[in-house]
């Protein structure tokens, strides 16, 4: 009987283990928030996080949509040349780029350059007993650590999704000009005009939706590191894997949330 | 005056403390000895509220230290960590005065940084140390700024966590020396948790030695070489043979 029930109980231990976790991300999640509306507040921090989340990542950011957009119109064009629809370029290049890729690409190439440091500068500080060493030093780590960095992202990550959206439009328009023979006006103007200022707005909120995400989950593996440099090593890791499904779970709710009515 | 009574915890399903009971008098300073693992850094932490008890009661000065303000009991203490805990993205001295930069303490920058220089001068350091970052330092200067740290908001209670662990000999005594010194000029409250022997006769007022989760022995430091009680002289004699299993 054992026999047949062991994969059962194993199942079910990995179910409740799951659900526990969601259940503490949740707390973990709500309790940065209150924070947010309980002094003190430590600006520089939130500056620096700033500088490190948002000003550092533009790079990454940018490059990761400059191309992202030039393969799109290449893809499009050849995709769209099997109905004669090789004009669509333009605005199809700008529509995915602000509603889907700008976000989720630009999210998860923040997710593993900032997920990864936040998880593994924290649990660093846990291992070598800082977090304990500010705690007695009356500084709240959640404050002091915690609250900064999501806030920054939080507003970071959308700024650096508009940049990237701009950026990969750029792309598009590169090739289109200069491989796929469209004219400059014609290619910028159908772009214009088929843009709506939600396919942009949406795509901002699911940036602020991915930074929140991003600095919770590396600052929440980051405080519950295990020891030793395997423990902050683990940390670092579940940090990206979680943030980047979890990215990808939002962007389909929100999508879902935002495009069906 | 700090009191532990019946202080247990466990961490899953291995007890550390087993009821605890020790008293630490205002203005004594007391060490804690025992062997790795034995609980000692649990026991400074449950004081401070960074781990917290199964069950059982502390208190400060008569008051349940769960209850009150919590800044204003923190603020209270002062503590050396094992590695010195400096953070490391701070240069020294903003380490040092950190208590000093912000909350209810806060001062301005410059007399923050003039508070800093003058601790950092009482644990033998030079002001220059000021504007390093503690990776350029060696792990016996850490120790000190930790120190300068500790003392920095000149706290009533200060606690040590293995202050010399890692340290060569010469170092230790030096360390030593200063601990022992600092907690009389400043007439503070002192826990040292340690199992450098050389720690406890320079430090140590009165000595309790942990062991399987209870205080197995306590008194002051004239009666450790007397005190009859086979585990504290199998461990102050650092012998593999006595009560204490050793795992060889």
């Amino acid at each position: 009987m054992g026999r047949f029930l062991s994969p059962l109980a194993a199942l079910g231990a990995a179910v409740l283990a799951a659900l526990a976790a969601t259940g503490r991300v949740a707390l973990f999640a709500f309790d940065t928030v209150t924070h947010l509306f309980r002094p003190p507040f430590y600006g520089r921090e939130l500056l620096t996080a700033l500088v490190q989340i948002g000003w550092l990542s533009l790079p990454v950011v940018g490059l990761t949509a400059l191309f992202t957009g030039g393969a799109l119109a290449l893809q499009i064009y050849s995709g769209g040349a099997r109905f004669n629809a090789e004009e669509v370029v333009p605005s199809i290049v700008a529509i995915g780029m602000v509603r889907e890729l700008g976000p989720v690409l630009g999210g998860l190439m923040v997710a593993a350059r900032v997920a990864s440091s936040i998880a593994a500068e924290i649990g660093t500080m846990k291992v070598t007993e800082q977090i304990d060493a500010l705690t007695t030093l009356s500084t709240h780590p959640m404050k002091y650590l915690t609250l900064p960095r999501v806030l920054a992202a939080t507003l970071a990550v959308p700024v650096l999704v508009a940049v990237g959206d701009a950026i990969g439009i750029l792309g598009g328009y590169a090739v289109g000009v200069t491989r796929l023979g469209f004219n400059e006006a014609a290619y910028l103007k159908n772009t214009v005009d088929f843009l709506e200022l939600w396919d942009v707005t949406s795509g901002l909120i699911k940036g602020a939706a991915f930074g929140f995400i991003i600095a919770t989950m590396g600052c929440y593996y980051g405080m519950h590191s295990g020891r030793g440099a395997q423990g902050v090593g683990r940390a670092t890791k579940a940090a990206v894997v979680a943030a980047s499904v979890m990215i990808l779970a939002a962007n389909y709710l929100l999508t879902e949330a935002f495009f069906t009515s | 005056m700090i009191t532990l009574a019946n202080v247990h915890k466990s961490f899953g399903a291995k007890p550390v403390l087993q009821g605890v009971n020790l008293t630490v008098e205002k203005g004594t300073s007391m060490v804690i000895i025992g062997g790795s693992g034995t609980g000692k850094s649990v026991l400074l932490k449950s004081v401070l509220g960074l781990v917290t008890p199964d069950s059982g009661q502390i208190t400060l000065d008569g008051q349940d230290v769960t209850t009150g303000e919590r800044d204003a009991f923190l603020a209270r203490f002062g503590m050396l960590f094992q590695g010195g805990a400096l953070f490391d993205s701070l240069p020294v001295w903003q380490n040092v005065a950190f208590r000093l930069l912000r909350g209810a303490l806060k001062r301005p920058k410059a007399e923050a940084r003039e508070l800093a220089i003058e601790k950092l001068r009482r644990v033998g350091l030079a002001p220059e140390t000021a504007d390093l970052f503690p990776s350029e330092l060696s792990g016996g200067m850490q120790k000190r700024v930790g120190l300068a740290r500790a003392i920095a908001a000149n706290p009533e209670i200060i606690f040590f966590d293995e202050p010399t662990t890692g340290l060569d000999p010469i170092m230790s005594g030096v360390i030593n020396e200063l601990i022992r010194e600092i907690v009389t000029e400043m007439g503070a409250t002192a826990m040292t948790i340690t199992h450098d022997m050389s720690s406890v006769r320079a430090i140590a007022d009165t000595i309790a030695m942990l062991h399987d989760g209870v205080i197995q022995w306590s008194g002051p430091v004239a009666q450790l070489d007397s005190s009859g009680d086979p585990y504290l002289d199998q461990f102050i004699h650092g012998r593999a043979e006595g009560p204490i299993e050793a795992l060889r």
